[in-house]
């Protein structure tokens, strides 16, 4: 098994709640690369993201993804997560009486399967160590996972997580939202210390102030459930200067927007109807 | 529901009895006039519980205990629970209709603690008894309670005198495997002024052949300024019904915690009440419970707020599975004049089956106006959205669900005050889940 990982989504489609958001996603992301997806709001960007991942509310009608070579999509959303996917996502859930420390043993020791845990002493050295790099106090680890963290605080402990999983992977769903300078910088390092041949990261933005401090590879702009442009950063450069108007004008799109723009909150809600989710 | 039915108990051997035991003539009266109370009471009426319905026999007769003074001279089952739940100091056993065992640290002793079956302070510390005995509670309020108070037996009083801290926790079992023989503990505690004491009793039922009754109370005093620590746990199996009631008063600036483990696999019914009579008084219950099987439970949280600048807490967080049912009531109630008060409360249920049931009742009856009152009452399912987060990271979602339960009565179970209870909870949490 080669290992830098090839990671395909081929001719993706995607619906939720009957509406067709992805429209034919192809994107092709090898390790020791970072891809950086932009675009306005309500492209899919997030979709994107979640449908990869397999959140319940995302029905998958079209298309493929592989992982060296595995079919993704044939997997359960811990299956996926235990083959080397991670999603650093944009509200990550609260959940009270689970503790951070916790939470984050019992996913790796998932991932290094039965029989092959890692030791408690062992952990808490790694966890303490990733924890000071992300200036994240270590009183967190006993704290209820993301309870009462702020926005930015709950994003470092995404990227606390994505660091102690060690993923193939990684995509992080606008993890410059809600932070600070500072903060920025942070995550960006922890970031960029991760990038190796191992690896491959997908960073959804809106911003592209994200893309000075995590340089990417490769730009791509996502229009109407699709990804339409594809560059290098200058093509981020470009869309910070310019918007994405000529874009539109260049390929003729008028509304860049899928079907009805999806709520900025629609994804945190704790009850769900009775619906069979798989 | 005539008393015929339900209890074959004469009056002569009531009186009988009390005499064997040379119990003071008041409480012989006390005795006879509860008995015949009960002669025109009813049962409690709860909310949507039909309790009549309910296992209800209270013909147990009285089996006298065979105190040992040593714990490896109790019965095998018993000293095995002893082993595992609790330290062999400062401990009692109720067994069945009496007190088997019992042992007071020397150093506790010195101070004047008072820790003996209730029979046994009955005769050495009669006024103290009489002073506080059935205060909290009244004998008239129901037939369960009249029929408690005519045929107590064994139990615990507990005494803590003025400004003593007792570091260790003092801690008692009740066992009953003998459904011939009645279970009426009734538990006394008075934290006198400025005193601190932490308290943990465990009930459990052993093997036996046909059902029984629990029928228990639990009074404790927090005189000025003093604080107590309650910690409870009830695990009987199906065929023993649980009726229980718990209250507290408690005077200027005393302070009571309450932790309540709720793990019956049978009926029951529970009311745990604090009356915040002085000034600055507060109050703090927490509750867990996990329903299985076919039982019912009906379980009661209450603050009274009488005093000024009285403060209360109530939480209550059940899970249920199977076809269980749980009414779960909060009442607050805040007196005119106790101004300044806060009174809170939250009761939570998960549901993990669809045929299961979980009321969620909050009440606030508020007749002052510069007061705070909260609540917040919710019944639900355990989140999709939470178990995807957890799947994400590569937990199945087996695990992932375990997690979220488990983190549902974690904060409760984590206060528990003494590790080896905490742990033995869990465990009860544990095997009701069916881990």
């Amino acid at each position: 098994m080669s290992n830098s990982p090839k990671f395909i989504i081929d001719g993706l489609q995607a619906t939720v709640e009957g509406k067709q958001i992805l429209q034919g996603v192809n994107l092709e992301i090898n390790g020791g690369e970072v891809h950086a997806i932009m675009g306005p709001n309500g492209t899919g960007k997030s979709t994107l993201a979640s449908a990869i991942m397999g959140h319940p509310k995302y029905e998958v009608t079209g298309g493929t993804i592989t992982l060296d070579g595995e079919n993704i999509l044939e997997m359960e959303v811990d299956e996926r997560a235990r083959a080397g996917l991670f999603l650093a996502m944009q509200y990550p859930s609260e959940i009270t009486g689970v503790t951070n420390a916790d939470f984050l043993r019992s996913a790796l020791n998932a991932r290094r399967g039965e029989g092959n845990e890692i030791s408690l002493i062992k952990f808490i050295r790694q966890l303490e160590a990733k924890m000071k790099e992300l200036e994240i106090d270590t009183a967190f680890a006993h704290r209820y996972l993301n309870e009462g963290f702020s926005g930015g605080e709950k994003k470092r402990n995404e990227i606390l997580q994505m660091m102690m999983l060690e993923p193939k992977i990684a995509i992080l769903d606008e993890i410059d939202s809600g932070l600070d300078i500072d903060a920025l910088r942070i995550v960006a390092d922890a970031v960029n210390s991760m990038r190796s041949e191992q690896r491959g990261f997908l960073i959804i933005t809106h911003y592209q102030r994200l893309l000075n401090y995590i340089k990417p590879d490769f730009v791509h702009v996502m229009m109407q459930g699709r990804i339409v442009k594809s560059g290098g950063p200058e093509l981020a450069e470009r869309l910070e200067n310019e918007g994405y108007d000529w874009v539109k004008e260049e390929l003729g799109i008028v509304d860049e927007r899928v079907g009805q723009e999806p709520e900025d909150f629609a994804v945190p809600m704790n009850t769900i109807s009775p619906r069979k989710l798989s | 529901m005539s008393t015929q039915t339900i209890l074959p108990i004469d009056r002569q051997s009531v009186v009988e009895l009390s005499r064997s035991k040379q119990e003071p003539e008041w409480m012989t009266a006390l005795r006879t006039e509860a008995l015949e109370l009960a002669g025109s009471l009813e049962l409690p009426s709860l909310t949507k519980t039909p309790i009549e319905r309910w296992n209800l026999k209270f013909d147990g007769g009285y089996k006298a205990a065979l105190p040992v003074d040593q714990p490896d001279r109790l019965p095998e089952k018993v000293r095995n629970l002893l082993d595992d739940a609790i330290h062999p100091e400062n401990v009692l056993v109720h067994y069945n209709s009496g007190v088997v065992y019992n042992s007071l640290s020397p150093e506790l002793s010195a101070k004047g603690v008072v820790f003996t079956d209730l029979e046994t302070a009955l005769r050495e510390h009669p006024e103290l008894v009489k002073k506080y005995f059935m205060t909290c509670i009244n004998k008239e309020e129901n037939l369960v309670t009249a029929l408690h108070a005519a045929l107590w037996s064994g139990g615990v009083f507990l005494y803590v005198p003025k400004n003593v801290d007792v570091d260790a926790p003092i801690q008692a079992l009740f066992y009953a495997d003998d459904p011939t023989t009645r279970f009426v503990p009734h538990v006394l505690i008075v934290a006198d002024d400025n005193s601190s004491v932490t308290f943990a009793e465990h009930y459990v039922s052993g093997d036996m052949d046909g059902g029984m009754v629990l029928n228990g109370i639990v009074e404790v005093i927090v005189k000025s300024g003093a604080s107590v620590h309650f910690a409870t746990t009830h695990h009987f199996q199906p065929s023993v019904t649980d009726l229980t009631y718990r209250r507290a008063h408690v005077e200027n600036d005393g302070r009571i915690h309450w932790l309540i483990g709720e793990m019956n696999l049978g009926n029951s019914m529970s009311e745990t009440t604090s009356k915040l009579i002085g000034n600055g008084a507060s109050s703090n219950m927490k509750v867990i419970s996990v329903g299985t099987g076919e039982q019912m439970m009906n379980i009661t949280t209450k603050a009274v707020h009488i005093g000024k600048a009285t403060e209360s807490e109530m939480t209550t967080r059940a899970v249920m599975r199977d076809q269980a049912t749980a009414i779960i009531n909060g009442i607050t109630k805040i007196e005119k004049g106790a101004t300044g008060s806060n009174g809170e409360q939250a009761e939570k249920v998960l549901m993990l089956s669809p045929r299961a049931r979980g009321d969620a009742n909050p009440i606030l009856l508020i007749d002052e106006d510069d007061v705070k009152a909260g609540h917040a009452a919710s019944v639900g399912q355990v989140s999709e959205e939470h178990i995807y987060y957890l799947m994400s990271r590569g937990i199945s979602r087996e695990q992932a669900t375990k997690l979220i339960i488990y983190g549902f009565l974690a904060p409760v179970v984590a206060e528990i005050p003494i590790s080896r209870m905490q742990e033995q909870l869990q465990a009860l949490v544990e095997r009701k889940l069916g881990q």
